[in-house]
């Protein structure tokens, strides 16, 4: 039974590192935010078969945000902001995708040559869980350095976050995991209001804004 | 003793919340202004009565020898700034840049940054503390983009990505040493309780709590500021309203380098980690001499004090780094003196481009002749700050150099290089500002001198002389940092 429940964790925290080397090749902002409601369904599965072996019914907080927040309502935000923003083109990247897989097959080879030899004396299920989430926090980051647009560098980012609720997760016992992940999930929606904000004062004060430089003696 | 009917580190973080409901909640400026500047003095007092009545430790805060003097100086700077502010918001209501309403907006979230910040401060709890560090970001985050202006938002922007991803690497790290902590410790609460993690560190495995550190550094270093995370702090404090500028370089940077140091501490009572000072010497160096040259080059009046700030930074984490009685001591003691000039610095600052309508450094000057308190306010902090005796500054940085010098004098060579380009620096840039004939608009100026001249004051009677009892104090936190 053990190592059944091993073999599951490891899968699933495995497919989110899967999903996350999806993440990279989506050059439409559109299938790119499929794939983040991809990804936060499978950190809900991980973090749920985590509740359920290590008993701790709290998890189930974390996954429900998971699936609500994360793999429904902002991406449905985005999308809708992308729809109203039209730009819906193509994802601008700094380096070509090849490039950028390569980098992540690299970086998920450097979170295991540092994690596996200094988790040695943790138990196996954090262990190769950490290792895992650390792939995906790094990819995330690689993410956000290799998109220009604030809308995949969000994405990136919640990504990235959903290494962090992994690992947190896959720390048995640890406390304060739900307020956490509830924590992140309001910087993910100040950043997303951020967004909306920022956009539309773009598009609509582009005179407005200039008169005001203007007026502070800026320009 | 003092015996006090309530908790009061629990008063400590109450207080500005309870301000920042009714903050919320009232509309008119004067009053706004008025209950901010009070619920910022109360604050300090309740923290002041933490230097005489210590309330027992809990699993969540704790008040111990080290937090207690970061809570003065942060409440005590809040005050000022508070007041400060009060003066500086009628100005900018006047002259347009903001609406009642936003002033309201701006009041709560003053408050609310304090608590953040007071909460980082007094934690027992390294969850709690990354969670109040997020806390007080946010809030920052919120009133730096407070004016709107596309410039204002870009800055609130770049500083929101940075400081998220910052945040995330320290989250990672906390992880970390909660998976170190959970099998000597034990799962649940305690292994994220500091006191107990201290007492108990030697045991843990050493190579987790390496990985641990360097994560924590990326992350907690994103927020100071150091070198190659840095980006978004010039930005932040040039675009912010000033206050924000003031409590940004004198408070936030410290807490952050506050959550640092209680890392540092966890590392240094494990006999098999790593050592951090290298690595933080290295980063303080380079932040110092690159800080250091672009002062030169810099047009922007807060853009040039932001970039000192990443200077002193700089110099704290190499002091740190360099660690022993002595240097612990320089370090502490720069944190303080930093703290109280550079937000002086910014008191004057906020003024000067309210009555020149700018904040360009070429359109600026003979500021001495035009405005003489203000003018020579700001040569004073300058001067304290380039570290220029009398000035606590000065001590604080000779003891960082000759404890240097006396164990590794190659890397008192590189400091003390640092340390004159930045030196240069500035005073090149406030002779500028400060003298020759006057530049810009020269109308009368509505300010509170009382907040900068206390600060400047402070640093200068620190400069002189030094209290027994406070020697005593920096030297037993000193010991305590290892």
């Amino acid at each position: 039974m053990a190592s059944f429940s091993f073999d599951v964790a490891h899968m699933l925290a495995g497919g989110l590192v899967l999903v996350s080397f999806m993440m990279l090749y989506q050059d439409r902002l559109y299938s790119l935010l499929n794939v983040l409601a991809l990804h936060a369904i499978m950190l809900a599965l991980s973090v749920a078969w985590q509740a359920y072996i290590q008993h701790a019914p709290h998890l189930y907080i974390t996954v429900a945000l998971a699936l609500g927040f994360k793999a429904i309502v902002i991406p449905m935000a985005l999308r809708r902001m992308v729809f109203r923003m039209g730009i819906h083109r193509e994802v601008e990247t700094v380096v070509g995708i090849g490039l950028t897989m390569l980098v992540a097959i690299a970086l998920v080879a450097l979170s295991m040559e540092v994690m596996l030899p200094v988790t040695t004396h943790s138990d196996p299920m954090a262990r190769e869980d950490i290792a895992l989430a650390l792939s995906v926090l790094l990819i995330g980051l690689l993410m956000m350095v290799t998109r220009r647009n604030a809308v995949s560098q969000i994405v990136g980012f919640m990504s990235l976050e959903n290494g962090i609720v992994l690992a947190a997760t896959g720390a048995q016992g640890m406390p304060l995991v739900v307020e956490i992940s509830v924590a992140f999930s309001i910087l993910i929606a100040f950043i997303v209001i951020g967004i909306f904000l920022f956009r539309i004062r773009e598009r609509f004060d582009t005179v407005d804004d200039q008169a005001l430089d203007r007026f502070r003696g800026e320009h | 003793m003092l015996a006090l009917p309530f908790n009061p580190v629990i008063a400590v973080l109450v207080t500005p919340v309870v301000a920042a409901a009714v903050l919320a909640a009232l509309s008119g400026y004067r009053l706004s202004a008025g209950i901010n500047v009070v619920a910022s003095l109360l604050s300090f007092l309740i923290a002041v009565s933490l230097l005489f009545d210590r309330p027992p430790i809990s699993q969540y805060l704790a008040i111990d020898d080290l937090n207690v003097v970061f809570i003065v100086l942060n409440t005590f700077v809040g005050f000022t700034t508070s007041w400060f502010s009060a003066s500086y918001i009628s100005h900018e209501l006047e002259s347009g840049h903001l609406t009642l309403g936003y002033l309201r907006f701006y009041h709560a979230m003053y408050q609310l940054m304090m608590f953040g910040m007071n909460l980082a401060l007094v934690a027992n709890n390294i969850g709690l503390m990354w969670v109040a560090v997020e806390l007080a970001t946010l809030t920052t985050v919120v009133m730096v983009g407070i004016y709107r202006t596309h410039q204002a938002i870009e800055a609130a922007w770049k500083y929101f990505i940075l400081g998220s991803v910052g945040i995330a690497l320290a989250l990672f790290g906390t992880i970390l040493v909660y998976l170190a902590a959970r099998p000597v410790v034990g799962e649940g609460l305690d292994a994220m309780v500091w006191t107990v993690l201290i007492s108990r560190v030697a045991e843990f495995d050493p190579a987790l709590l390496n990985v641990a550190f360097v994560f924590l550094l990326l992350g907690y270093g994103t927020k100071v500021g150091l070198v190659p995370l840095h980006a978004w702090l010039p930005d932040a404090h040039a675009e912010g309203p000033t206050p924000i500028s003031a409590v940004l370089s004198g408070l936030l940077l410290n807490v952050a380098l506050y959550a640092l140091l209680r890392f540092k501490m966890l590392l240094a009572a494990n006999p098999g980690a790593i050592a951090p000072g290298p690595l933080m010497v290295t980063l303080g160096l380079l932040s110092l001499i690159f800080a250091g040259f672009m002062l030169y080059r810099r047009r922007d009046i807060k853009r040039l004090f932001a970039y000192s700030s990443i200077e002193h930074m700089g110099i704290i984490v190499f002091s740190f780094g360099m660690a022993g009685p002595l240097g612990n001591f320089a370090g502490l003691l720069q944190m303080t003196m930093h703290s109280l000039t550079k937000s002086a610095i910014f008191f004057s600052v906020g003024h000067v481009a309210q009555v020149k309508g700018t904040q360009k450094i070429a359109d600026i000057g003979g500021l001495t002749e035009s405005h003489p308190v203000l003018g020579w306010g700001l040569v004073v902090g300058v001067a304290a700050i380039a570290g220029l005796p009398p000035f606590g500054v000065f001590m604080s940085e000779f003891l960082v150099v000759s404890s240097t010098f006396a164990r590794q004098p190659l890397l008192a060579v590189a400091l003390a290089l640092g340390l004159l380009v930045a030196f240069g620096a500035l005073l090149m840039q406030v002779t500028a500002l400060a003298f020759g004939p006057p530049r810009g608009p020269v109308g009368p100026v509505r300010a509170s001198y009382v907040p900068m001249f206390a600060h400047l004051a402070l640093v200068l009677i620190a400069g002189i002389y030094l209290p027994a009892p406070l020697v005593a104090w920096f030297q037993h936190v000193a010991a305590l940092l290892g």
